[in-house]
């Protein structure tokens, strides 16, 4: 067997490994924040300070049924969780955790990160579709349209970074930030940027896809054990995905206070910054109500876009200028 | 197993991810499944240009045809749904007769550019530059009809939505 084949086999089961561990530390810190935030402690039964509820939750959903509703499109209904859980792992193999752990460097990880995102909408549609369920119908639209406005201010904020950096390499865009986090330079683009993720990943004050109150469980309502944890595993494997980008582009990515072995160890500054940044997405979760759904269409093409592109013209003339 | 067995694998599996989408797209009945089959196309062909030694052009091609195009189409689908018996309805010679002349003629363009085509080998790998100014110059440039053309493939999506829901609209005036 070729080394490089090894390489990849062995990178594969560790990022699979990493998206199973991320969605159990970000389930457990989300129940956990929210309990406090609402002055109750939360998870306490299973292990310290209910530590383990996470694994035993995955041990439940394994064993459990797979309900396939009647009237639904058999093979979609079982393709869309799957179509929705593997592009969700690609991004962690361009993604630099430190200067040396970066399992596949790429010229243009950046566009290969979104270009994976994006197939996430089609499985959206497909598990809406399939489920002949009026709920999940309504979820699903609600879930596109959402995405797809929101897709444009992201793209317009980032690409206020790549005109000054001019590379769409993630290394590259650290390598920029030498003297300076791109958050002091482009606060209104990361402001942007983290506001259309929370859409994008269809975070509260965002989540009308799956509006508890409304429609139930908006368009995963229909699934049952594994099928519902892939879409739970890609949400969480989306938020991290979010994060980990705006920390490249914005906050200096591995870069921190120098360490020993620092080629290694820049994955605790990075890890410190994304999860300070999923714990701020946590903490707006519980801190703001829904909004209506036109006051967040309103929101996107009306204040969002006109100041995105207004960001980018002003870094555009600016970067021609010096 | 050599490299090379593994590469022409993996070029194979693109040619048949291609084929049998397409053929899922043309003869499924269920329009969900056809797009399916269309989005799995579309990845065989985005397997291709890797082969080209054009990962950019790859991943435009998931980003644009599976990311944009194949969305539309099931948005599409879900807000005009239609039942199969009425799908049925739509089926007579005529119409068929109409597709079966559109392919052919689609297919003898195609055939006429194919076999005019001087092939030439593609760029080397590492042998790209795929910095931001090296890829704005090439795209305005070199393959600034490429480039136009992507544009008029969304072009004659934006008009043929409105012509659709134009229509739609006084039909329901009536």
């Amino acid at each position: 067997m070729p080394p490089e084949l090894l390489r990849m086999i062995i990178a594969a089961v560790l990022v699979v490994a990493f998206v199973f561990l991320n969605a159990m530390v970000l389930g457990y810190m989300e129940r956990k924040v929210s309990a406090h935030i609402q002055r109750r402690p939360g998870l306490m039964e299973v292990g310290p300070h209910g530590i383990l509820q996470l694994l035993v939750d995955g041990f439940k959903l394994i064993g459990k049924q797979l309900v396939v509703p009647e009237g639904a499109n058999r093979f979609l209904f079982r393709l869309a969780p799957i179509l929705s859980f593997a592009p969700c792992v690609l991004p962690f193999v361009v993604m630099p955790f430190a200067r040396k752990l970066q399992i596949v460097s790429m010229d243009i990880s950046l566009i290969f990160i979104l270009a994976m995102t994006s197939i996430n909408v089609i499985a959206i549609l497909v598990a809406g579709w399939a489920s002949n369920n009026k709920y999940s119908l309504f979820g699903t639209f609600r879930s596109v349209a959402q995405a797809v406005s929101y897709e444009i201010p992201m793209l317009l904020s980032l690409l206020s970074v790549i005109l000054m950096t001019s590379t769409f390499s993630l290394q590259g865009i650290i390598a920029a930030q030498k003297y300076y986090w791109f958050i002091l330079v482009q606060p209104l683009a990361f402001i942007i940027y983290f506001i259309s993720g929370l859409a994008e990943t269809n975070r509260a004050p965002f989540d009308m896809p799956e509006a508890e109150s409304e429609l139930t469980a908006g368009f995963h309502t229909e699934y049952s054990g594994m099928g519902f944890s892939f879409f739970f595993l890609a949400e969480y494997a989306n938020m991290f995905t979010v994060c980990s980008i705006a920390t490249v582009l914005f906050l200096g990515g591995w870069k921190g206070i120098p360490l020993p072995l620092g080629d290694y160890t820049g994955i605790f500054w990075f890890m410190l910054k994304v999860y300070g940044l999923l714990f701020v997405m946590i903490w707006v979760r519980w801190t703001y109500p829904r909004v209506r759904f036109d006051q967040l269409m309103t929101f996107c093409w009306k204040y969002l876009i006109p100041f995105a592109l207004a960001n980018l013209l002003i870094t555009a003339v600016l970067v021609k200028l010096i | 197993m050599a490299y090379g067995t593994l590469t022409e694998i993996c070029f194979y599996l693109f040619i048949i991810m291609i084929v049998f989408g397409a053929l899922v797209a043309v003869t499924s009945q269920i329009l969900m499944k056809a797009v399916m089959g269309l989005a799995l196309a579309m990845f065989g062909t985005s397997g291709l240009y890797l082969f080209l030694n054009s990962p950019f052009l790859a991943l435009m091609q998931i980003l644009i045809y599976v990311g944009a195009v194949c969305i539309m189409i099931v948005f599409g689908i879900m807000v005009g749904y239609t039942p199969r018996e009425l799908a049925a309805q739509a089926i007579k010679p005529k119409n068929t007769l109409l597709a079966l002349l559109t392919s052919l003629l689609t297919l003898g363009v195609l055939e006429l550019g194919l076999s005019r085509t001087q092939w030439v080998q593609a760029i080397g790998a590492g042998a790209g530059d795929f910095s931001l100014a090296a890829l704005g110059e090439a795209l305005m440039t070199r393959y600034g009809l490429a480039f136009e053309l992507i544009s008029v493939v969304l072009m004659i999506a934006m008009v043929g939505t409105v012509a659709i829901t134009w229509n739609g609209k006084r039909r329901g005036l009536k």
